[in-house]
């Protein structure tokens, strides 16, 4: 363990202690990971496919607890809270997650798509509060301009990167601490990729965002940090910019330099 | 950044959400309970009186049942009349429907997207839909009527074969869906005539399938009593000319129903009846999930 | 002509013969209803006398055209909570385990159930109970119909429900989760309303069932010849007034007793294709 390149974070946003997770007995997903999440940033997990990236992310806001038996351990802190004491539903308001395929709900307008999560919740809402919370949200994300005439239509008719900035005004109208993100731009084509990496490296002023990709590039493009997971283990954690110039262990190092993924 | 999202519902909204789930739950159980209370009713009032004689005897008439009764026996005699006849309808059902309804389902699935067939699949699906004491009347104007001048065998089964038809007709076609393309291709790339691909090909390769179709539809018609009211009639003795009056289980239980000296055997003829059919529809079942 | 040819001919006019039987259906109908119609004209549709007498006959459907439409009505409000919660049981639940595999075959059994042996158990099991719990005198009428087409019909309209509401993405269901949606809420917000055409067609489809259904309405309705006066009052429907009927009818009546076969005939026709059709916009 000492011997990994894994580095200190000060007043962390997010303190992961220990944590393993178990899709059944014995079969670990993450394995014993540590891990600090500084405020304001962006952090990348990286790692091949099946390496537990996913996992690690939905354990943060407890998503991998909607599949039957999970066995988790550890800690995780979010502003000192230990989530895993908390109640479900209050640990996902704190954070925003944001999936792989733009999910927008599909019978909600654009408006009610944005407010959805305070309609989840069950927290009425004046007129005047929607309509800041839809226009800030949309504004956060860029999109404002593109659908301010037609608020009310169907989230679905947008072009694919659209409805995914929809999706991410929707994971912060609610006014999260962090931003999980989950391979964000897989489904989108390289221009919608790029507006959605602009939106993240302008977003980190206001939040702190981590994201899970496969695309090395792309971490190294937006992220500040870095994690590299190999088979559920941590392997290194780092600032971007040293991990991709001097990677400290060699499996980080043939990943990097694509000998396997 | 804001302060709405610190309101804590968490409370009331997890009790409501666990109010919810038992309250799905027992809804759920409240809905099955029926299956249930039938069985164990059937078995309850019906067992006693299922015995060998029940299979092999036709039925009593009034007198003995009310003889029977005042001297604290059971009944009499049997159902052999209703069960020969429900055999006798339901084969000829099927050997009407069961060619008729594969081979159009061959049909819909060499066409699909093409006009004709849909036409046919949307008549198919509405001939399903059809009330089937709708398909008595049919059958009665078609056959008592007009074929065998008098209620009869064939007038029933021509009730339920196009009962049957509808149903055939859509698992054929679903089944063959589910045969890759590329067998059937194989086949004519070998130079096998377009028959003998369809026969042994395609309904070998998808034998259960229609197998399943077919027993589940045979379950369906089995338990049909109003259809045969118009159309069978009904018979005190075996019959097995199909031109004439015949007796069928349901009908009997809808006779016994009628009449207060024979009521005691509703249950029986009606656990026997049920027997059968859940029997077929299990069967049919697990050969499905096999297939999967 | 080679084998080829002669296949493609057999195949096309089998399915022709499909074309035909539909067809020949609706001509026999129509052909056995003209002397009533000829007589009573389109007034027999809202007619409420049925006096069969010889020399005044006269007939008029409505009783039974309004006796169907209440008790399938009636049955499909009390079959919307049950079957809404068994699809979900089914479909959200317990979806892929033992249980709602179980439970599930239950529900298809329940179709299975001929619809004598339904009014048997209503006859001598519902009926006696309701009258021990003091909602009816006699036990017959529009409630105790509808009751027990209600447990017909929950197959239809669960088996379709289970399978749109199990098809519901689940990438939209984790949205909602991911903002601290409960599980409740998630149904709610997401998984009904993306499923509500689908849940909608089951009903409709279940709604023409009930339409139809004959046995167990006849020996539970009371079938007196009259629009039904009140909830629990007795009444008869289109399929029950053929079965009880039929026996004793030639001529006129018999005629008359083939337009209301012929109407039922269009209305589960109409309401079944409005089914059809939702299922077919939703692709």
């Amino acid at each position: 363990m000492s011997e990994k390149n894994i580095i200190k974070i000060k007043d962390p946003i997010l303190s992961i202690q220990n944590l393993s997770v178990a899709y059944d007995k014995n079969n670990y997903a993450v394995k014993d990971v540590s891990v600090e999440v500084k405020k304001n940033t962006v952090t990348a997990i990286m790692g091949p496919s099946g390496c537990g990236k996913s996992t690690l992310l939905r354990a943060l806001n407890r998503m991998h607890e909607l599949y039957e038996n999970i066995e988790t351990k550890g800690t995780v802190l979010l502003n000192g809270q230990d989530i895993y004491k908390l109640p479900t539903i209050r640990v996902r308001r704190m954070t925003g997650m944001v999936f792989q395929r733009p999910n927008p709900f599909p019978t909600m307008s654009i408006y009610d798509n944005v407010i959805a999560g305070y309609k989840l919740n069950g927290i009425r809402l004046k007129k005047s509060e929607k309509d800041e919370i839809v226009e800030r949200s949309l504004r956060d994300v860029v999109l404002w301009e593109e659908v301010k005439d037609s608020l009310f239509k169907k989230g679905t008719f947008l072009s694919g990167g659209q409805q995914q900035r929809l999706c991410i005004a929707r994971a912060l109208a609610f006014g999260p601490e962090v931003i999980l993100l989950d391979e964000p731009t897989s489904a989108l084509d390289p221009v919608a990729t790029s507006k959605v990496e602009d939106l993240l490296t302008k977003l980190k002023e206001n939040y702190t965002i981590i994201l899970v990709t496969h695309n090395m590039a792309q971490a190294a493009r937006i992220s500040d940090y870095s994690l590299f997971m190999y088979l559920g283990e941590l392997v290194e954690y780092d600032k971007t910019k040293n991990m991709f110039t001097n990677p400290q262990d060699k499996r980080t190092e043939e990943y990097l330099t694509g000998k396997f993924g | 950044m804001n302060a709405l999202h610190q309101i804590d519902t968490s409370k009331r909204r997890l009790l409501k959400d666990r109010i919810f789930y038992w309250l799905v739950i027992a809804m759920a159980g409240l809905t099955i309970s029926p299956i249930v209370l039938i069985i164990s009713k059937l078995i309850a009032k019906g067992y006693k009186q299922i015995s060998f004689e029940f299979i092999i005897r036709n039925t009593p008439d009034t007198y003995e049942a009310m003889t029977a009764i005042s001297n604290n026996e059971l009944i009499p005699g049997g159902i052999a009349n209703g069960i020969t006849g429900t055999l006798l309808m339901v084969v000829l059902a099927a050997i009407i429907a069961i060619p008729v309804g594969i081979i159009t389902g061959i049909y819909l699935y060499e066409n699909q997207g093409k006009r004709l067939a849909n036409l046919t699949r949307n008549i198919s699906d509405i001939i399903q839909g059809v009330p089937s004491i709708v398909l008595g009347l049919i059958a009665y104007l078609w056959i008592v009527k007009n074929v065998t001048n008098g209620y009869s065998a064939l007038a029933g089964s021509v009730s339920l074969s196009i009962m049957m038809l509808p149903m055939i007709i859509r698992s054929t076609e679903e089944t063959l869906k589910m045969i890759p393309q590329t067998l059937k291709e194989a086949g004519l790339a070998l130079g096998v005539p377009y028959y003998k691909v369809i026969l042994k090909i395609l309904v070998p390769t998808g034998f259960s399938g229609l197998l399943t179709g077919i027993l589940l539809a045979i379950s369906r018609v089995m338990g049909e009593t109003a259809p045969l009211m118009l159309t069978a009639l009904g018979s005190s003795v075996i019959n097995l000319n199909i031109s004439e009056p015949t007796s069928a289980i349901p009908l009997l239980i809808w006779e016994f129903y009628n009449d207060p000296n024979m009521v005691d055997l509703i249950w029986s003829s009606s656990l026997l009846l049920m027997g059968i059919v859940l029997l077929l529809n299990i069967v049919s079942k697990q050969i499905a999930a096999k297939r999967k | 002509m080679n084998s080829d040819k002669i296949t493609r001919i057999v195949l096309y006019s089998f399915s022709f013969l499909i074309i035909l039987v539909a067809g020949g259906m609706v001509f026999s109908l129509v052909g056995g209803a003209i002397p009533a119609i000829k007589t009573f004209g389109l007034q027999f549709i809202w007619s409420n006398v049925w006096d069969p007498t010889e020399g005044s006959e006269n007939y008029g459907a409505l009783p039974f055209i309004a006796g169907t439409l209440i008790t399938s009505f009636v049955a499909l409000i009390l079959c919307l909570p049950l079957s809404l919660a068994t699809s979900l049981f089914l479909g959200e639940y317990f979806r892929n385990t033992r249980i709602a595999r179980i439970i599930g075959l239950m529900v298809d059994l329940l179709a299975g159930i001929p619809s004598i042996v339904y009014g048997l158990w209503g006859f001598y099991v519902l009926r006696p109970f309701l009258i021990d719990m003091g909602f009816e005198n006699q036990g017959f009428g529009v409630f105790t119909s509808s009751l027990i087409l209600a447990i017909m019909i929950i197959p239809y309209a669960t088996s379709l429900g289970n399978e749109i509401i199990s098809m519901v993405p689940n990438d939209l269901k984790e949205a909602a989760y991911s903002m601290g949606a409960t599980r409740m809420e998630v149904i709610s917000t997401v998984i009904l309303p993306t499923a509500r055409s689908g849940i909608f067609a089951g009903y409709i489809l279940a709604f023409g069932r009930a339409l139809g259904e004959t046995m167990a309405v006849t020996m539970l309705i009371g079938n007196s010849n009259r629009v039904p006066d009140s909830f629990f009052g007795t009444g008869n429907t289109m399929a029950s007034v053929i079965a009880n009927q039929f026996g004793e009818a030639d001529g006129l009546k018999l005629s008359s007793l083939i337009v209301i076969g012929l109407l039922l005939f269009l209305i589960t026709g109409i309401v079944n294709g409005i089914g059809k059709l939702i299922i077919k916009k939703m692709g």
